[in-house]
């Protein structure tokens, strides 16, 4: 399997790899069990694994609890340790605050946290709960927590489309991508509808939507994960579980239809999509003029868009391939007859090339 | 008239040992407690104490016994499994393929039976059972699966509900001997489960239910339309060219890999998918045969067109069927003294100019 040419990273970037793995040596480690919406019974199962690592011997307790513990979490909590919540009242509300000096007395291995998202009064230690979890964590206590989709703040505005409502309070998705583990706490929709008084919950359609977001969500953060350990073990970039779907652009290629296409592919199969040029110093003026058009269009759709140095076109988008990952080449047919005697054109030389990818040729239409 | 047919309930896990039996059973005791028929027609053990735990009170429909090879091998038996009738019947792995001998080759089959008659299936399997990932997990795992299942059996299934585990977790309970006995389990952890599998199998578990949720979303749109014509939304996908996809068989081994890719993308893409294989079966009958039958165990349609020029039959058969996209392995490579000659890909790429292809690499690993 070819690897990707200067991909040894800098001093700079090694310092800090090295600071960054340091600091998470002595951290504490985070787990996250992720619901696509409450009652889907993800703080049952975050409790239970606490129940379950005490019995293992581990030390154990609980920082944080949720109004309405169901029967079976209190039956899980007559086993753990309670640290009490600090009540507190601000503009007619009551709050419950974790009390951090208790806990940073107690400083037991693992930490139960239930409500991530929750936000504490004003003049609080920290202003949101997963800040005080971030500093459980620094001083290396583990902290096993749970939250629902429509709490991580770069999601809330597709959930608000889903369900027509917003969450007041939330965190940043980096906190939950940075997490060591975060689990998905998965049910079909019908079985919830079961569980719960009607009207308390989205319709089936809706909760169908909100699974189908938090189960990407998840893919997502686990696709960065694997990129991070196999960087870290210095095994090359592969072909992965995402469809990553890149377009070559030229000044003539039929930019449009492969850009719609691209386009489409990436919402079916939820992937990326990227567009890439090859610089040419000399273009002409006509050239240039195509080729900016051509760019703008792929920027108006959602397309990442690179440009590429390089002597060679076909080497420049081989290498950038490989980087990149991409499982989807879209290239244009050049409208003119490509092939000279005995020489092969760069359609040839591509497809001879390409092992981790596929080609897909366009016609070449009527692009001006 | 036949009873309306059961439903189909698949748990769907990422490896051995992330809980899906587990989780099966705790929701076969929560129907058992509310007074449901259920029996177990399957269930394999594999030793684990908490999970055996999770059984207690469920009837068994015993196994039957079947001797091959002069060895006694257990299956369900489905027959008896037939005559009990119960409401609901648990069935666990679904991708398992029965010994030689018994009536059906695959225990998906078994579950159809079963479904069709009426009983509801609480099943178990892992995505890498998957026919449309089976190339994907190679690339990743190294392992080429051989049980597999047809993707449209599981797109069928009513429910698809993902059991999660971290693969650190899942680690853990390999070390403490929760899943295999020790020394399997180390090695287990030295091959398969390994931090860097264990993940990229988990995320293609993640995305595959994640397109299973879409299609029953899309499936239901479509069909909420077909009933109410007057309130169809006026943000509807605008009318395109329904989308068709044909596959060039051949007899290489490298058309399997054709085969499951154009199959995925034409699933993702709501397309209908064809295959063909131009020319003489004679010549390399068999494995021409075996593509072709591959394909349409997938529900591809499959087309021998007769022995001519395979880009100008491709291109015509193409242009004839209103394909827009044809799907083609790349050529083997030819000796450099005969590079003058244009590959078969290079002729069809220059003869069908009107239409996409799509020239599928091998991924290799």
């Amino acid at each position: 399997m070819p690897t990707a040419d200067n991909c040894r990273p800098n001093p700079e970037e090694l310092l800090r790899k090295v600071q960054a793995d340091e600091r998470r040596e002595s951290r504490g480690r985070l787990k996250v069990f992720l619901g696509y919406v409450s009652r889907v019974g993800k703080s049952y199962r975050m409790f239970d694994e606490g129940r379950r690592r005490k019995e293992r011997g581990q030390d154990v307790v609980v920082g944080a609890l949720q109004a309405g513990v169901t029967p079976e979490i209190s039956q899980i909590l007559k086993c753990l340790d309670v640290i009490p919540t600090i009540s507190a009242r601000h503009a007619g509300r009551d709050y419950e605050v974790m009390d951090m000096s208790a806990l940073f007395r107690r400083h037991p291995a693992v930490c139960l946290i239930d409500g991530l998202a929750y936000d504490n009064p004003p003049g609080s230690r920290n202003p949101h709960r997963w800040q005080d979890v971030s500093e459980l964590l620094d001083r290396g206590i583990a902290v096993i927590s749970a939250v629902n989709l429509q709490h991580i703040a770069e999601q809330q505005d597709a959930v608000e489309r889903i369900t027509g409502k917003r969450a007041a309070n939330s965190i940043p998705e980096a906190f939950l991508s940075e997490a060591d583990e975060i689990e998905v706490v998965d049910a079909p929709p019908d079985a919830l509808i079961d569980r719960t008084a009607v009207n308390a919950i989205p319709d089936s359609r809706k909760l169908a939507e909100l699974r189908e977001l938090a189960l990407l969500l998840a893919a997502d953060v686990v696709d960065r994960q694997l990129q991070e350990y196999l960087d870290a073990h210095g095994v090359a970039a592969r072909w992965g579980a995402q469809e990553r779907i890149l377009v070559c652009l030229t000044p003539r290629s039929n930019a449009a239809e492969m850009l719609r296409s691209g386009q489409r592919n990436k919402l079916r199969f939820h992937g990326a999509l990227l567009a890439a040029y090859v610089e040419q110093p000399e273009l002409p003026p006509r050239d240039r003029e195509l080729l900016d058009k051509n760019l703008a269009l792929a920027r108006d759709m959602g397309a990442e868009v690179h440009a590429l140095k390089g002597i060679d076109f076909v080497d420049a988008i081989l290498s950038f391939a490989r980087e990149q990952r991409i499982t989807q080449l879209f290239l244009g047919h050049t409208g003119r007859p490509n092939r000279a005697w005995l020489a092969r054109g760069p359609i040839d030389r591509l497809i001879d090339a390409a092992e981790s990818f596929d080609i897909r040729l366009f016609p070449h239409g009527s692009a001006s | 008239m036949s009873a309306p047919k059961g439903k189909l309930k698949v748990y769907l896990g990422y490896a051995a040992g992330v809980g899906k039996t587990y989780r099966m059973l705790e929701e076969a005791q929560e129907m058992r407690q509310k007074g449901v028929d259920i029996v177990i027609g399957y269930f394999e053990p594999h030793g684990r104490k908490e999970t055996i735990a999770k059984t207690e009170g469920i009837e068994v429909v015993p196994r039957r016994v079947l001797t091959y090879a002069g060895s006694p091998f257990e299956e369900m038996d489905t027959d008896a499994v037939l005559r009990r009738k119960p409401a609901v019947a648990l069935v666990d792995e679904f991708a398992h393929t029965n010994v030689p001998g018994a009536e059906r080759v695959k225990r998906w089959q078994d579950v159809h039976a079963i479904v069709e008659a009426g009983i509801d299936v609480l099943t178990t399997m892992n995505v890498q059972h998957l026919e449309s990932l089976n190339d994907q997990v190679f690339h990743a795992t190294g392992i080429r699966v051989r049980e597999t299942v047809p993707d449209w059996v599981v797109d069928e299934a009513d429910e698809l509900v993902f059991v999660d585990l971290t693969p650190r977790a899942l680690r853990n309970r390999l070390e403490r001997g929760v899943v295999y006995a020790q020394e399997k389990a180390r090695r287990a952890m030295e091959n398969f489960f390994t931090e860097s599998n264990l993940t990229a199998l988990r995320e293609m578990a993640l995305r595959h239910t994640a397109h299973e949720v879409e299609e029953r979303l899309d499936a239901e749109a479509a069909a909420g339309l077909a009933e109410s014509p007057d309130e169809a939304p006026g943000d509807l996908q605008p009318v395109r060219r329904p989308e068709r996809i044909l596959i060039c068989l051949t007899g290489r081994p490298s058309s399997a890999v054709l085969i499951r890719r154009g199959k995925r993308v034409a699933d993702y893409i709501h397309a209908e998918c064809l295959a063909v294989h131009v020319g003489d079966v004679s010549h390399d009958s068999e494995a021409v045969e075996r593509h072709m039958s591959f394909a349409r165990n997938l529900r591809i349609e499959t087309h021998v067109l007769p022995n001519g020029d395979v880009p100008d039959s491709v291109a015509s058969f193409a242009r004839a069927r209103g394909v827009t996209q044809i799907f083609i392995g790349r050529s083997a490579p030819l000796p450099w003294w005969k590079r003058y000659r244009e590959s078969i890909v290079q002729r069809l790429v220059r003869q069908a100019r009107d239409m996409q292809i799509t020239i599928v690499a091998e991924r290799r690993r």
